[in-house]
């Protein structure tokens, strides 16, 4: 499998604004996820789109738990679209899930 | 001038045998009667030549008064008078002419009509000369060139025209043949057992007698392959068959393997060919088995010796015309560098040993002799239905951060033939690169100088893949469920999730420390569950 550094773009949508995520989500996601939530932070709602993602390990849990973490104590609301159904099932495994929306995708994806 | 048309006919034909010649021709007022004397030769470092060269025209040989056997045979030859035939400085031939049969001298006007002939003979020789050559020369290399091609015919007729289909394998082969065509071949034999044998060869010697060697070897294997199928006594048999036959000096090198695609069992046995390469879990491997190559001495007994590959393991089989490769500095490819090619992980190993001799050489490289690869990979899945129950496949991967995608990928090539469900792969994979991650960070510390291993084993339903390091991180806390709100609340970091995570990836999980070595064991049952299960 080839390995790919994190993209992350933001981009409005309407009445809220999405980070769109292509790539790893791994310890080398945390300057590209910094940068792109830096741009959102005065948002009230964040939406992480995750189409673009076919990896993420406990390192990018972690980046991700930091994100939410900090969209907490700015009382923004964080959620999730895009995910693939194995890492949904990690989403709820995590308890990730509990604190983030997860929204339904158009299809499953495996 | 009708003879001096003729004499310069004669001198140019006569010419073309040597570089100085000396023509006696006859005298000019006996046009009927010519008398046509003995060749002189003149020896390319005899004083006469620098003589000659610098006379600017005939010269009386009665007057000539130097330490040269070539006047002394002009003499006894009868020569009165030499005309020197320069062209471009170079004595390109002699006119000889005797004594004037009216006893007089040559004349002024003789010896004027004979400069101008020679002015004009002297250069139309040496064009003729220069042509004949040529000619010479273009029709020595047609030969050659058709040799080569007879050479060619004759190799590319006996090589397979296709691939054996191996179930549960990728069989590769390469072969280029070296301008001046070597003895390079290989060649499938499918057995009645289900088996196929591979072959691989080298004849010494080049062009034609190499092809007609390779071709008679070639059939001498094969016809001792429908006789046996001991690897062994196919050489003895194929040696004892071609050592009355063979030119002397001339002799083949071959592997003979034969594989069982089934259960990944090689046997082979070896006619002093360049052994063969292994790539496994411990890196690569030269497989050895002993005996002389074939036709040299009748009553040989060839080595016997079996391997075994396990899915995702291959073996390289080629020609010393990759290892004895020269680049710029004369330097060798080599049985070392071809090894660390074999151990690179590339999936591809032709085109990686191909790119890597391309970078070795440079271009502009002419190849010095054939170059024949043939390789056998052994796939995860033996059964292409999935249905294969029983796997056996080690490797390591060297503890540098980002490898444990490497480990994630070979494992999942691995079981790609079990049949597991997507979502159950997916998990395992996850597990898997979580299990390698904390075996590269923690157990073997970052220091890519340590490998972790990893092994894959499925048998009776059960899928085990366990994944060692050298236990640096110390005992290791069995699996906390990670307090998400802690986290989120800033009163824990925000890390701490590998070892929860594999937990809930697989049915099991294990650790255990013994030798030196921490592994954590994943388990996945392989019946009865499907992609609903978490």
């Amino acid at each position: 499998m080839a390995t790919a550094e994190l993209q992350a773009r933001v981009r409005d949508e309407d009445g809220s604004v999405a980070i769109v995520l292509t790539g790893d989500i791994d310890g080398r996601a945390e300057a590209a996820l910094e940068r792109a939530y830096g741009e959102v932070a005065a948002s009230g709602a964040v939406l992480l789109d995750f189409s673009g993602v076919s990896y993420i390990n406990s390192t990018g849990i972690a980046l991700i738990v930091g994100l939410l973490a900090r969209a907490r104590k700015n009382g923004q609301t964080l959620s999730a679209r895009g995910l693939s159904q194995h890492y949904r099932q990690i989403f709820e495994i995590t308890r990730l899930s509990d604190f983030m929306t997860i929204v339904d995708d158009e299809e499953d994806k495996a | 001038m009708s003879t001096f048309a003729q004499t310069m006919m004669r001198v140019i034909r006569r010419n073309g045998q040597a570089d100085v010649s000396v023509v006696t021709t006859a005298q000019p007022e006996q046009e009927r009667e010519q008398i046509e004397g003995p060749a002189v030769e003149i020896a390319p470092n005899d004083p006469l030549v620098a003589f000659l060269q610098s006379a600017g025209g005939p010269v009386e040989v009665d007057k000539l008064d130097l330490d040269s056997p070539a006047v002394t045979a002009l003499r006894e030859a009868g020569v009165a008078l030499v005309v020197p035939l320069v062209s471009q400085g170079e004595l390109i031939g002699t006119l000889n002419l005797g004594p004037r049969l009216s006893d007089q001298q040559y004349s002024t006007d003789d010896r004027k009509l004979l400069d101008s002939l020679a002015a004009q003979a002297a250069p139309a020789l040496q064009v003729a000369e220069l042509v004949r050559k040529q000619a010479a020369e273009a029709a020595s290399r047609e030969r050659i060139e058709q040799e080569l091609r007879v050479a060619q015919l004759i190799q590319q007729n006996f090589l397979p025209r296709q691939l054996p289909d191996l179930p549960g394998w990728q069989v590769a082969a390469y072969y280029k043949p070296a301008r001046e065509v070597g003895g390079d071949f290989y060649d499938f034999i499918e057995l009645d057992d289900g088996r196929v044998a591979v072959v691989i060869g080298d004849v010494t010697d080049k062009g034609v007698p190499a092809a007609m060697v390779m071709a008679a070897a070639r059939s001498v294997l094969r016809s001792a392959a429908s006789q046996t199928s001991s690897p062994g006594e196919v050489l003895q048999r194929a040696n004892d068959l071609l050592c009355p036959d063979i030119p002397e000096r001339m002799f083949v090198t071959c592997l003979y393997a034969v594989v069982d695609p089934a259960s990944g069992r090689i046997r082979f046995a070896n006619a002093g060919h360049n052994l063969p390469f292994a790539r496994s879990s411990h890196g690569a491997v030269e497989l050895r088995a002993t005996g002389m190559p074939l036709g040299l001495l009748p009553g040989m007994d060839y080595e016997e010796v079996e391997a075994v590959l396990a899915p995702g393991e291959a073996l390289l089989l080629y020609s010393d015309g990759i290892t004895e490769a020269h680049d710029t500095e004369r330097e060798m490819f080599g049985t070392s560098r071809l090894g660390e090619n074999v151990v690179g992980g590339d999936r591809d190993l032709i085109d990686g040993v191909l790119t890597s001799l391309q970078r070795f050489t440079g271009s502009g490289w002419e190849q010095e002799d054939d170059i024949t690869l043939v390789t056998l990979r052994r796939t995860g899945g033996a059964a292409p239905t999935g249905s294969s129950d029983e796997l056996h496949v080690s490797f390591c991967v060297d503890s540098t951060p980002g490898n444990e995608r490497e480990a994630m990928t070979r494992v999942a090539e691995a079981v790609a033939g079990l049949g597991l469900a997507e979502l159950r792969l997916e998990r395992l994979k996850t597990a898997v690169s979580e299990a390698a991650m904390n075996a590269i960070e923690h157990g073997n510390q970052g220091r890519s100088e340590l490998p972790i291993e990893i092994d894959v084993d499925a048998a009776h339903g059960v899928l085990c893949v366990r994944i060692s390091d050298t236990g640096l991180a110390g005992p290791v806390a069995s699996a906390e469920v990670p307090d998400l709100e802690a986290k989120l609340d800033g009163l824990q970091k925000p890390r701490g999730w590998g070892l929860f995570l594999i937990e809930q990836m697989v049915d099991e999980l294990r650790t255990y420390d013994a030798d030196g070595r921490h592994t954590v064991e994943l388990v996945v049952n392989l019946r009865g569950e499907t992609d609903g299960d978490s």
